[in-house]
């Protein structure tokens, strides 16, 4: 226990410190309920000319809300406290620390997505899935998850989430660690991740063809694969392997990126003076 | 007045030169605002893969309103940056205050402040979508159509750049910038991407009576394509309406004025 202590400390650290950026949580709160409320009037529109769909209209909905709520999982970019570290050089510090640098940075990673997670889901998860039906606009809203069943193996997959995401992101800062600047990374990841993980559109929608390799690559973990568990639309034995796959690749992804940082680390050249 | 365009070309030279000076940092943030954008856009595809139309439009059809408003926005937001980053930048560190000093109008300094040429990538997506659009639609253009496309992007240009104009303003109360307001700057373009016809009756209005994004998109892009509002607005209105952007501009800079009479400084 005591060898993870540093760990846990850094996460609940940096968790309480980003929680406190309440006027930053309501304003993504804010813009995200805009961007849902587009989603959802453009999947009305759609649907209301379709003769036949690949999931309800309701599920779409919900996966539209449960996409803008879970949002700031999303590994758009490097930790930015780790990007600064390499423009001004502090990045050298970490390494005279006694912990392990893949471990304090993935603690910090996650701390960081789940802190901003944390008040935007609440808040929209109130709105989507309470308010709405309250005020009679239900079928707007976000609904309850498929069976008791699916709501479990939903919890176990935002868990999965969450590893996936703080895993990508110390992708992203090795990427940074090992070219000195956070710019290519960035702009280049943000394209990707939108497409792959499925926030831009659900899988479903794509052609037939390309589903299971989408399905099936590392990315569809942050978003496709566990909302399509919340809904149902994966149970059973496709849910169980829909999980091991996010499992799998987010060990995958941590073997790989810690091997690469620790080769990053010893390359490493400190700019400034 | 002469003099003011003047300045403003040499803030412009000189923003340009600095951006210039990292060219393989400007053309990565090009290229990546290019994929970003464009990605989105293959959504959109794949939805009419799926579906066929919208609300009776097609995919060319959407296309050509998704174009014209990405140009728009694309302009507009690389050349108001420094009333978008002003709540941090000027008031929280009182750099406002040296701006104040200057004898010349603090709005044009702030204007001048950077023109983001990483925009381009944007305005690429933006073009690449409208040419998809053209050449899918086989609109009938209307002999009037270049023109009115034209005061549609300007218009739509200073709507945008008042929408950041207010969102400078209100800094001077928060002291920060309010991220809130991209709400209306990001989350209006996302709006206009669709014809508005597509939108409940409510999220129409405002789009139109609110915060008029649809008077520089909606109207007169149908007025260019020579087809009536299904929702009944009268056909002369189309090409005139994109003058609502100038008149928000111009209330926008009146608050403006307001809010810079009641600044006062952080003091450090």
């Amino acid at each position: 226990m005591s060898a993870l202590a540093p760990y846990l400390a850094v996460f609940a650290g940096r968790f309480q410190l980003v929680l406190q950026y309440r006027a930053a949580a309501a304003a993504g709160f804010a813009t995200q309920l805009w961007f849902g409320v587009i989603r959802v009037l453009i999947f009305a529109a759609f649907y209301a000319g379709a003769a036949r769909a690949p999931m309800s209209l309701g599920n779409a909905i919900t996966y539209t809300w449960l996409s803008q709520a879970f949002l700031t999982f999303l590994p758009w970019g490097a930790d930015p406290d780790v990007a600064a570290m390499v423009r001004t050089g502090a990045v050298a510090y970490e390494r005279v620390r006694p912990v392990d640098t893949y471990a304090w940075w993935y603690a910090r990673a996650l701390a960081w997505s789940a802190a901003r997670v944390a008040p935007r889901a609440a808040m929209l998860v109130v709105f989507a899935g309470v308010v709405l039906p309250l005020v009679g606009l239900g079928a707007w809203g976000l609904s309850p998850p498929a069976t008791p069943m699916a709501a479990a193996l939903f919890a176990v997959s935002a868990l999965g989430m969450a590893l996936l995401s703080a895993s990508v992101t110390l992708m992203i800062n090795t990427i940074v660690v090992a070219t000195m600047t956070d710019r290519g990374a960035n702009v280049l990841t943000q394209s990707f991740v939108n497409l792959l993980s499925g926030l831009i559109l659900p899988f479903a929608f794509f052609p037939d063809a390309a589903r299971p390799w989408l399905r099936a690559q590392p990315l569809a973990g942050l978003v496709d694969l566990p909302f399509s568990i919340y809904f149902g639309a994966i149970s059973g034995w496709g849910a169980a392997g829909a999980i091991a796959l996010q499992f799998g690749w987010t060990a995958a992804l941590i073997l790989a990126g810690r091997a690469w940082l620790g080769a990053a680390m010893k390359r490493l050249q400190v700019q400034g003076g | 007045m002469l003099n003011a365009l003047a300045l403003y070309r040499r803030y412009a030279a000189a923003s340009i030169r600095a951006q210039l000076a990292y060219p393989t940092s400007l053309a990565m943030m090009t290229a990546g605002a290019f994929f970003v954008t464009i990605i989105e856009f293959v959504g959109v595809w794949a939805l009419f893969r799926r579906f066929g139309h919208i609300a009776g439009w097609t995919f060319g059809q959407v296309a050509l309103f998704y174009g014209l408003v990405s140009i728009t926005f694309a302009i507009a937001d690389a050349i108001p940056r420094g009333f978008d980053i002003f709540g941090d930048v000027f008031v929280k560190t009182g750099d406002f205050d040296r701006l104040l000093l200057r004898p010349r109008d603090p709005a044009l300094q702030l204007a001048g402040y950077e023109l983001r040429l990483t925009r381009i990538g944007r305005l690429a997506q933006g073009v690449l979508v409208f040419s998809i659009g053209a050449s899918l639609a086989g609109v009938g253009w209307t002999p009037y159509a270049l023109p009115v496309l034209a005061f549609a992007v300007a218009g739509g240009v200073a709507l945008f750049c008042g929408l950041f104009v207010l969102q400078a303003t209100l800094a001077f109360w928060t002291v920060e910038s309010l991220e809130v307001a991209n709400v209306l700057t990001y989350g209006g373009e996302a709006a206009a991407e669709y014809p508005l016809d597509v939108y409940a009756r409510w999220f129409r209005d405002v789009l139109l009576f609110g915060v008029p994004i649809g008077c520089v998109s909606y109207l007169p892009m149908l007025a260019a394509m020579g087809r009536t509002d299904p929702l009944g607005t009268p056909a002369w209105l189309g090409p005139l309406a994109p003058a609502a952007g100038f008149a928000f501009l111009g209330a926008a800079l009146l608050v403006w004025r307001f809010g810079v009479r009641h600044y006062t400084s952080t003091g450090s």
